[in-house]
């Protein structure tokens, strides 16, 4: 469903994202790890058609990505790492807006809203403000947010920071719902417990270059265990990527 | 360009602006109580109304018929409000700024002033002592001062006894006088003997034969340049124009700086991850800020209108024009503000001074006439000058609609360069 292919992108001297390489499947969530300024956030921007890429293409159902409004992008749905949300504006104004920005209307639009908040439990808060909602009820809504226009790929982009272990739980469940409707998730993380959890691939990249891309078994199967014990992937993840602060 | 994400924009927009209680009282209630304060102050006076006086302090130090004619002739102008303290009492009082100038007739000065009047004399001091923050005023008093030191003098050298006996002591010695050419002297000599016939001859019946001295030789007939002869001049048509340019300015600075701020919090990754134009989301913006700017201005009117009798006495149409170019030159400042600001709080601090420097230097809280000659040219490049030209122009000036296709000319001028300047300046790319 989605092929990024040989993706670069370069700031100056500083290369962010050199060669990269991989694919999504239909109701496959690929995780997407990598250390601070690893260049995940640079391949997720370059996916959503944010940022240009210097070389390489990004396919959607086989077709390139081209310009700010290829009609691909509505297979595509960004949940950002940012709560971004408009405060002052009710839940339900908030998904009218975005859903607009997809040409949504009317019942569609009305369907496509009602549908969204009942997948992320807040349906029964659509009329209230935004900043009366707590951390994780945002992260729901600014989930519900990306899923409007109904998109074939979804990117997610940190989609847990800062969430309480229900609501963190409650987006764990909607995302295995979102694979068993057949969507290809690409989903960006430092948490380690929740790629175990939801990937069905894992690629990590470390100064902007793919450093290994397999399942979660097979990066475990890179080393040797203790007592015949599978190693942890974070413990995979420190091997491959080093032990040296990045920030 | 679709005309869904488009509405949308400026629905979310408009939403978001009316949901912010403090925005809208900065926007539409604070130009209003400005604009009603300043053009009480700047309306000048009416029919009923009494004009300002200025307050003087005349210190009498002669005593003579000359000097009490002075400040009889003082205290009776209609744009002084005389006091007569002792010297050190006017002093005190114009240090403290109660009294915008002091003068003091010294001893003698009748006596000195009428020999200066005929002949070759020394010409008395009459000292001023003022407060220096009001220079305007002093210009004013030392004019009116004038007029009726001339009328006093004239009056007592060509009709009083002191003039009488000046004439009479001034005679031999102009005769004798070697310093004046013998042509002139004959003149002068035949001038003022023929005052004197007019002396000696007894007054006619109720007394109107003296000559009264020197009046101003002409009378002054008023007539303000308005929409009409019989249309006053409203201050208000000024001041809410340009309090109702200040706020939308801020207010469309306060747009941009919203922008800055949905770009730090993610939104714009959000909307430009969207299969939206570069051109909807900038038009969406400009389109919003204008209305929210069309309807800043159109309320500060109409309230100018319902309470303080603002009309538009020239073309409604031309009103309209101006006002809606207006509202978009501010809102495509707005977006300049988001695409040149790296950060809200730097951009909030600049767009802040930027805005008081335009509004100062195009009319918007003191008239441009005031200004120096060069500085009133250097304004023409100011887009608030124009603004607030073409309101007055539509308003009390009465101008046509042809009048004020300049301003609105003008005005969409200045938001098409900050409009191409935006776009071309803004950061697309989110990494």
């Amino acid at each position: 469903m989605l092929t990024v292919n040989h993706l670069r992108k370069s700031y100056g001297p500083l290369v962010a994202v050199d060669d990269v390489s991989f694919s999504v499947e239909r109701g496959q969530l690929l995780g997407l790890l990598g250390p601070n300024g690893a260049g995940k956030t640079t391949t997720v921007s370059m996916v959503a058609g944010l940022i240009t890429p210097d070389k390489g293409d990004v396919l959607v159902g086989g077709a390139a990505l081209r310009g700010d409004t290829d009609p691909k992008k509505r297979k595509i749905g960004l949940v950002p790492q940012d709560l971004a949300l408009y405060d002052e504006l009710s839940a339900r104004n908030n998904l009218r807006f975005f859903g607009a920005l997809y040409s949504l209307s009317g019942a569609a639009l009305d369907t496509a809203i009602a549908a969204a908040l009942g997948l992320v439990g807040l349906a029964d808060r659509e009329r209230d403000l935004v900043k009366t909602f707590s951390g994780g009820m945002k992260r729901r809504l600014n989930l519900a947010a990306g899923l409007l226009h109904d998109p074939d790929i979804l990117l997610l982009d940190e989609p847990t920071v800062g969430v309480d272990p229900q609501s963190r739980n409650a987006i764990f469940d909607n995302l295995e719902e979102l694979k068993r409707r057949g969507k290809a998730l690409l989903y960006t993380t430092h948490y380690m417990e929740e790629v175990e959890r939801l990937a069905d691939r894992i690629v990590v990249i470390d100064h902007g270059k793919v450093i290994a891309d397999d399942t979660l078994s097979g990066l475990q199967s890179r080393m040797p265990g203790i007592a015949g014990e599978r190693v942890t992937l974070e413990a995979v993840f420190l091997t491959l990527t080093g032990r040296s602060l990045r920030d | 360009m679709p005309l869904i994400p488009l509405l949308a924009m400026i629905r979310k927009d408009l939403q978001l602006f009316f949901s912010d209680r403090r925005s809208v009282i900065v926007s539409f209630v604070v130009p209003i109580v400005i604009g009603a304060f300043f053009g009480s102050i700047f309306s000048g006076p009416g029919n009923d109304t009494e004009p300002a006086r200025i307050a003087i302090a005349v210190i009498d130090r002669d005593g003579s018929a000359i000097s009490k004619a002075i400040v009889t002739g003082l205290s009776g102008d209609r744009n002084l409000k005389v006091a007569t303290p002792t010297e050190e009492e006017a002093r005190d009082s114009v240090k403290r700024g109660r009294t915008a100038v002091g003068v003091i007739i010294p001893k003698d000065f009748g006596d000195a002033a009428g020999k200066a009047f005929f002949g070759d004399g020394a010409k008395p001091d009459v000292n001023l002592v003022f407060d220096p923050s009001r220079n305007t005023e002093l210009a004013m008093v030392r004019g009116i001062m004038t007029q009726h030191i001339m009328e006093a003098v004239s009056r007592e050298m060509f009709g009083g006894a002191m003039g009488k006996q000046y004439l009479e002591k001034s005679l031999p010695d102009i005769e004798k006088s070697p310093s004046i050419p013998e042509a002139q002297k004959h003149a002068l000599l035949q001038m003022l003997r023929s005052i004197q016939t007019v002396y000696d001859q007894p007054a006619a019946s109720g007394g109107t034969t003296r000559p009264q001295g020197l009046t101003m030789p002409y009378q002054v007939h008023e007539e303000a340049m308005t929409a009409g002869s019989n249309i006053a001049y409203n201050g208000y048509a000024h001041s809410f124009a340009g309090m109702g340019i200040q706020f939308l300015l801020f207010a469309m600075a306060n747009l941009g700086v919203e922008m800055l701020l949905e770009r730090q919090r993610g939104l714009w990754r959000r909307l430009r991850s969207a299969p939206v134009s570069r051109f909807t989301l900038l038009t969406g913006k400009a389109a919003s800020g204008s209305i929210i700017s069309f309807l800043i201005l159109t309320v500060c009117f109409a309230f100018a209108m319902a309470v303080f009798k603002v009309r538009i006495q020239g073309s409604v149409i031309g009103f309209l024009g101006v006002a809606a170019a207006c509202s978009i030159m501010a809102s495509s400042f707005g977006l300049l503000v988001a695409a040149l600001g790296n950060s809200p709080a730097t951009a909030r601090g600049m767009t802040t001074l930027a805005v008081l420097m335009m509004v100062m230097l195009g009319g918007a809280w003191v008239p441009t006439f005031i200004f120096p000659a060069w500085l009133q040219q250097f304004t023409l490049i100011v887009p608030v000058r124009w603004a607030v030209d073409g309101l007055d122009a539509t308003t009390w000036r009465g101008v046509g609609l042809m009048g004020s296709l300049a301003p609105i000319g003008v005005l969409l001028g200045f938001a098409a360069a900050f409009g191409a300047l935006a776009a071309n300046r803004f950061r697309w790319e989110e990494g």
